[in-house]
């Protein structure tokens, strides 16, 4: 299969968890979430109540994807950043390497001071994505079989999910 | 590409319902959501023409439960069916888990549906994956039409292997609930089987 899983490890969670906290609050921001390039929600920090974060999430890869493919057309790698202003709330979108970092906010802060922090919290995620990259190739190249958390299932816990 | 969380202890799949225009995949996915526990499903993204003809994607996730500790959600797409829109397609496609090839039984429509079958092929051999290889189910919806191909012509025609294939109406959701729960299962073996 193309691309291996997406494994977030607890040590690394805790580590990105902080960083959008650190983040949510030096930017002034409403809400931060990451998303894998999948759709996935990875992790969030802020005021999440009443927000659609799963569907938002979807949306927000979708979006990153189709501009990507506009990127490609016009001969670019891909557009790292997009910003989306509304009448109240406005999104900056940004790609560090395989994650998609989305920043919500409103007129408590401004896109000047939003995308200053987004730069520097790039790098911290680079950093533990990185890490979480290398922790995955060592078990892998270790000879670490990695037990799934499967790897008992039965038919019978299959037919149960869907009741 | 599933996505593991060992600290939230989730995981997440994605599942994409692919085939030719107006085959039934949005169908299908309204169908599920409509079964669906309301506690069990977020809510239905579509991203559609004013006629209602998928433009982008639709998208349905799905968290039915849990297998052994882990909290295991479906995230269900469907891609736009119609020829021009192979662009869409492919990036929908991106980091699939399994598909679900939606075809139309009409007897008219035999030629579209095979072109879809090969585009399927051609857009996942680009992304990386090889269609022979990843967690596959083949539907054969509209079945309640008059107009129908025998379903042992279109398995020659679709699915020469002989995969795990379903008669549908997915209208009235016969076929539609153990088409998923086919490829669900699939997946879930491979992933039984790690990395």
């Amino acid at each position: 299969m193309a691309g291996s899983d997406l494994v977030m490890y607890e040590e690394e969670f805790r580590s990105v968890d902080q960083e959008l906290q650190r983040l949510q609050t030096q930017a002034n921001a409403r809400v931060v979430f990451l998303v894998d390039k999948n759709g996935q929600l990875i992790a969030s920090a802020g005021d999440i109540k009443g927000l659609d974060t799963t569907s938002l999430a979807s949306l927000t890869a979708g979006n990153i994807a189709a501009t990507g493919g506009m990127a490609k057309l016009l001969g670019e790698k891909e557009f790292s950043i997009l910003f989306h202003e509304g009448e109240k709330d406005n999104i900056h979108i940004s790609i560090i390497d395989r994650v998609i970092l989305v920043v919500i906010f409103d007129q408590r802060s401004s896109l000047g001071l939003v995308r200053l922090r987004v730069k520097k919290s790039s790098e911290a995620f680079a950093k533990i994505f990185a890490s979480v990259s290398e922790k995955s190739h060592k078990e892998k190249a270790g000879g670490k079989v990695s037990v799934s958390p499967f790897a008992e299932i039965t038919d019978e816990d299959i037919d149960n999910l869907f009741g | 590409m599933s996505f593991i969380n060992y600290s939230s202890r989730e995981i997440n799949v994605k599942l994409v319902y692919y085939g030719p225009g107006l085959c039934g995949k949005t169908t299908n996915l309204h169908y599920i959501y409509k079964k669906t526990n309301p506690e069990a499903k977020g809510k239905m993204i579509s991203l559609a023409t004013e006629t209602e003809r998928t433009l982008f994607f639709d998208f349905l996730p799905l968290a039915l439960g849990e297998i052994r500790g882990f909290k295991t959600r479906f995230h269900l797409y469907t891609v736009p069916g119609q020829v021009f829109y192979d662009a869409s397609r492919k990036l929908i496609l991106k980091g699939v888990d399994g598909v679900v090839f939606v075809a139309d039984s009409q007897v008219e429509r035999m030629e579209a549906n095979a072109e879809s079958m090969d585009n399927l092929r051609i857009n996942l051999d680009e992304q990386g994956y090889d269609l022979d290889k990843i967690p596959f189910v083949v539907q054969y919806n509209k079945r309640d039409l008059p107009n129908v191909a025998p379903a042992p012509e279109m398995e020659k025609l679709l699915n020469p292997r002989g995969l795990p294939a379903f008669e549908a109406v997915a209208t009235t959701g016969v076929g539609v609930f153990d088409t998923l729960k086919n490829l669900a299962k699939q997946v879930l073996f491979e992933l039984k089987k790690g990395r």
